[in-house]
């Protein structure tokens, strides 16, 4: 059944007739045609679907529209400022932190939410907290040493 | 426009003049990237151009060329190489690939063979450009060519700086066609780029989610396909009922013989609609399963070929005091990129142009026309990224299928492959079996070589040990796996080298001698011993060093496209749970010219990240043709949490040509890991994955 639901997207309000059981993440891709976000299970196995539900990430491909009414949604393309780069995707390029880039924008997702829990994780919590992502390319090693230097930066900023 | 066109210096086929009359203006120099593997010579290679370089109007260079980037990095170590030869800013180069219509055909990207071939010919093209421009230069400038040097995409006279002129300048109006001659190529101590580390040209555009895939393109009007499947292999469709769909607004379905789809603008709908239809399928009875299969390998009578032998394995028994024979196992791999295959079609007006994930955007071109019955010209498929490969995406299935669906319905269509239909319709790396014979001298020499694969491939099984009485043979027989097996990152080569390296440090334990210094003591190869060497020293490896317990080194030799790969790792296993860890892994290669050695370390710690997936937990579960591993929570690939520390070493020599080093990495894992195994616990172990219940089954009985 065909509702209006409200939310926010990339701090843009958007307002959708679409049905309440919807995929999420196909209505980024499809209806809002934000493909950043990218499908790789459709069973939250992997991660490659992750976006921010109200700051924190979340597997888009296991979302319903119902379920985000009104809050505040953000994709990989909300994540720039201005035309600026936010830290985590900053240290993702200068750590070369990606190879085929499939599994990137969730990656950046999700280590978003990890430093927002705990701006200092050590090495042993990144690879906990980043554990459900998945890259086949191997780049796990490059994506925690980019977690590890955006904290910094972070921190540094703040 | 003074369309200066000068004829071509080599000759070159129809229809590459026709490609070539459709180019702009600009200087443009024309190569073919040969593989001596397909015994091209070079004089066939300039006949058959299949990349070319432009230096536009504006400045900007394009690099054309068939090869996609699916990870590997080519697109930025191509554009360095560029940058270098031609002196212009790798800023200003723009990789187009894959695109069937704008680049020259290209038989595919696999193999690691881009670095190997493409590099030295991209340079050559790229310093004939540069020997084009300076010609042009000398008659603007009215100077010697001599005189003449080139700097950031400008021509100045080494005398007088200030007597200069631009690329930008020199190309306007030009149009100059050149294939490679004998160019000269900067020296290595020339370089000012190669050799540099260079970060990934496609990052900025992989962070911002900007980076187009198959799937991201979005046509408008566009459906989504989804298909009906059996859930076995070599099913045949009996009958579907769609009475289901009657009740689904908007939803048109295509059939082609077996091939039935449903479309929808939404593809909820469509997963929806397809679940709903009822299909009945003859499946084929379930003859063997992932546990019999060796059995049945074992049963079924092969043909054998022997593919390398030396000196008489009879001699060498005669002199051997200790024998040693074993069998090493190895399942079947799926190669589970986070990308399923995907691709983005539309037909109209009786051609066809589509997106799709694929090493072989021409062998896509090709299944399609055939598959439609439509001529070559008229399939167009287009550049985008490849969200990962290894060997899977070589076959073009979801190509042929939206393809089909698109000429069908006649809309814009899109198949995204579930991760089900991802596991299900993958070509799998061979399960096969090694047996090996040797024997050994009383003091560590090894006399006799006896190796024999069977229903595997033999990449990596070439001998580079010294031994004297050898013979190398694989036994195949059509139609003997169960599952579709196809190419898979270095093909057969990581099961080779668990064999052999297994195999080696047996003799070694037997023979008493340090593994190290027993593969040294057994090698004169030059080429071997540099990286082993390399490694052992920035690794530590000391013989007999007294570990915690539970902890253990483990080594590993191999060899892949011709790039020797050495490696080194410490694990820990739980001896209660038979659970291990890797914690450290060092990894030498000696790769000759390393272009980008950034892309090459990243390369590197990839192919140790996923074989360690092979090694421990990797495997594919089935009963007849049906997969029963089809999501990511029961295939495991290698996650965050078993990610060791990756150390590298390279070998590299700048004056010699470059080798490819996307796959040499990962050959050794298993071998690697298995030796560090049986060092940190006395668990020897015969198959791979090694799953905490082999290694507890295999742990010495005394140590529980
Ligand atoms: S696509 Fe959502 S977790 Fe894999
Ligand atoms: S970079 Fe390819 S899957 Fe992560």
């Amino acid at each position: 059944m065909k509702e209006v639901i409200q939310f926010k997207l990339n701090n843009e309000p958007v307002e959708l007739n679409v049905d309440g059981g919807d995929n999420l993440l196909w209505v980024i891709r499809y209806v809002l045609g934000l493909t950043g976000t990218k499908y790789g299970c459709g069973r939250g196995d992997c991660g490659a679907c992750t976006v921010l539900v109200n700051n924190k990430p979340v597997r888009s491909c296991h979302i319903y529209m119902e379920d985000i009414a009104n809050a505040e949604i953000t994709t990989i393309e909300g994540l720039v400022q201005n035309g600026n780069l936010h830290p985590i995707q900053e240290s993702f390029v200068a750590n070369d932190a990606m190879q085929c880039g499939f599994c990137t924008p969730g990656m950046i997702l999700e280590a978003y939410g990890l430093l927002k829990d705990n701006p200092k994780p050590s090495l042993e919590e990144i690879k906990t907290g980043m554990n459900k992502n998945l890259c086949r390319c191997g780049s796990y090693g490059r994506i925690m040493a980019a977690i590890r230097e955006a904290s910094e930066k972070m921190n540094g900023n703040n | 426009m003074k369309a200066l066109i000068k004829e071509i210096d080599k000759p070159v086929s129809e229809d590459r003049r026709d490609f070539l009359k459709k180019l702009g203006c600009g200087i443009i120099v024309v190569f073919s990237v040969g593989n001596p593997l397909e015994g091209r010579t070079r004089k066939s290679v300039l006949e058959d151009f299949n990349a070319y370089i432009r230096i536009k109007e504006n400045g900007r260079v394009d690099c054309f060329t068939g090869k996609i980037e699916m990870g590997q990095g080519v697109y930025t170590s191509l554009a360095q190489v560029l940058s270098e030869e031609l002196d212009v800013s790798i800023e200003r180069i723009d990789m187009v690939m894959g695109d069937t219509e704008l680049c020259p055909y290209d038989a595919g990207t696999w193999g690691s063979l881009t670095t190997p071939f493409f590099d030295p010919l991209l340079r050559e093209a790229a310093s004939e450009a540069r020997e084009v421009l300076i010609e042009l230069a000398a008659e603007k400038l009215g100077v010697r060519k001599t005189q003449l040097k080139a700097e950031n995409g400008i021509i100045y006279d080494a005398r007088k700086r200030k007597l200069k002129i631009s690329y930008t300048d020199l190309t306007k109006g030009e149009k100059i066609v050149r294939s490679v001659t004998e160019s000269k190529l900067k020296k290595a101590s020339e370089f000012k780029i190669i050799g540099k580390p260079i970060l990934r040209q496609d990052a900025k555009m992989k962070v911002t989610g900007s980076a187009k895939y198959a799937g991201d393109i979005l046509l408008p009007g566009m459906l989504h396909a989804r298909i009906k499947r059996s859930t076995a292999y070599n099913a045949k469709l009996i009958s579907i009922d769609t009475s289901s769909l009657s009740r689904i607004e908007g939803i048109e379905i295509v059939q082609d013989g077996d091939l039935f789809a449903v479309l929808h603008e939404s593809p909820d709908v469509a997963e929806q609609a397809i679940v709903s239809v009822e299909a009945k399928w003859e499946i084929p009875e379930a003859k063997v399963n992932d546990e019999t299969v060796f059995v049945h390998f074992k049963n079924s009578k092969p043909k054998t070929n022997e593919f390398e032998s030396g000196g008489s394995l009879d001699d060498g028994k005669k002199a051997s005091r200790i024998f040693v024979e074993k069998e090493y196992y190895d399942g079947y791999k799926a190669h589970a990129s986070i990308e399923t295959h995907t691709a983005t079609a539309q037909y109209k007006d009786g051609k066809l142009t589509m997106w799709a994930s694929t090493q072989t955007p021409f062998g896509t071109r090709k299944a399609v026309s055939d598959a439609l019955g439509i001529p070559l010209e008229k399939v167009h498929i287009k550049q985008n990224f490849v969200g990962g490969g290894f060997g899977g995406k070589i076959y073009n299935q979801q190509a042929v299928e939206a393809a089909k669906i698109a000429k069908l319905s006649g809309k814009p269509v899109q198949l995204m492959w579930s991760r089900q239909e991802e596991f299900l319709l993958d070509k799998f790396r061979p399960a096969s079996v090694v047996k090996i014979q040797s024997g050994l001298t009383g003091s560590g020499k090894i006399t006799f070589w006896d190796y024999n694969i069977l229903y595997g491939g033999d990449r990596g099984a070439k001998l580079f040990y010294d031994i004297p009485n050898y013979r190398c043979a694989t036994s195949t027989k059509e139609g003997v796996h169960p599952l579709e097996t196809g190419a898979w990152r270095a093909p057969s080569n990581s099961t080779n080298t668990f064999a052999r390296e297994t195999h080696i440090d047996i003799m070694a334990t037997m023979a008493n001698i340090d593994p190290v210094e027993f593969r040294l003591k057994n090698l004169t190869n030059i080429r071997v011993r540099r990286p082993l060497e390399a490694v052992a020293d920035k690794f530590g490896w000391k013989p007999n060093k007294s570990l915690p317990n539970g902890s253990g080194w483990g080594v590993a030799l191999g060899e892949d496209v011709n790039v020797y790969v050495a490696m080194m790792a410490e694990v820990e296993v739980n001896k209660l749970t038979g659970e291990v860890i890797v914690k450290r892994v060092v990894c030498s290669q000696d790769m000759g010219q390393v272009v980008n050695p950034e892309g090459a370390m990243l390369q590197i710690e990839g192919g140790v990240t996923m074989g360690l997936g092979y090694a421990l937990s990797e495997d594919v579960k089935f009963r007849g043709g049906t997969v029963e591993t089809l999501n990511f929570s029961n295939y495991e690939i290698t996650r965050f949490s078993v990610t060791p520390q990756i150390e590298t070493v390279f070998i590299d020599d700048m004056d010699s040509p470059p080798l490819g080093g996307g796959e040499p990495s990962i050959i050794c894992v298993g071998a690697m890991v298995g030796n560090a195994i049986y060092n940190a616990c006395g668990a020897r172990l015969y198959q791979m994955p090694f799953t905490p219940q082999r290694v507890l089954e295999a742990m010495p009985k005394e140590d529980l």
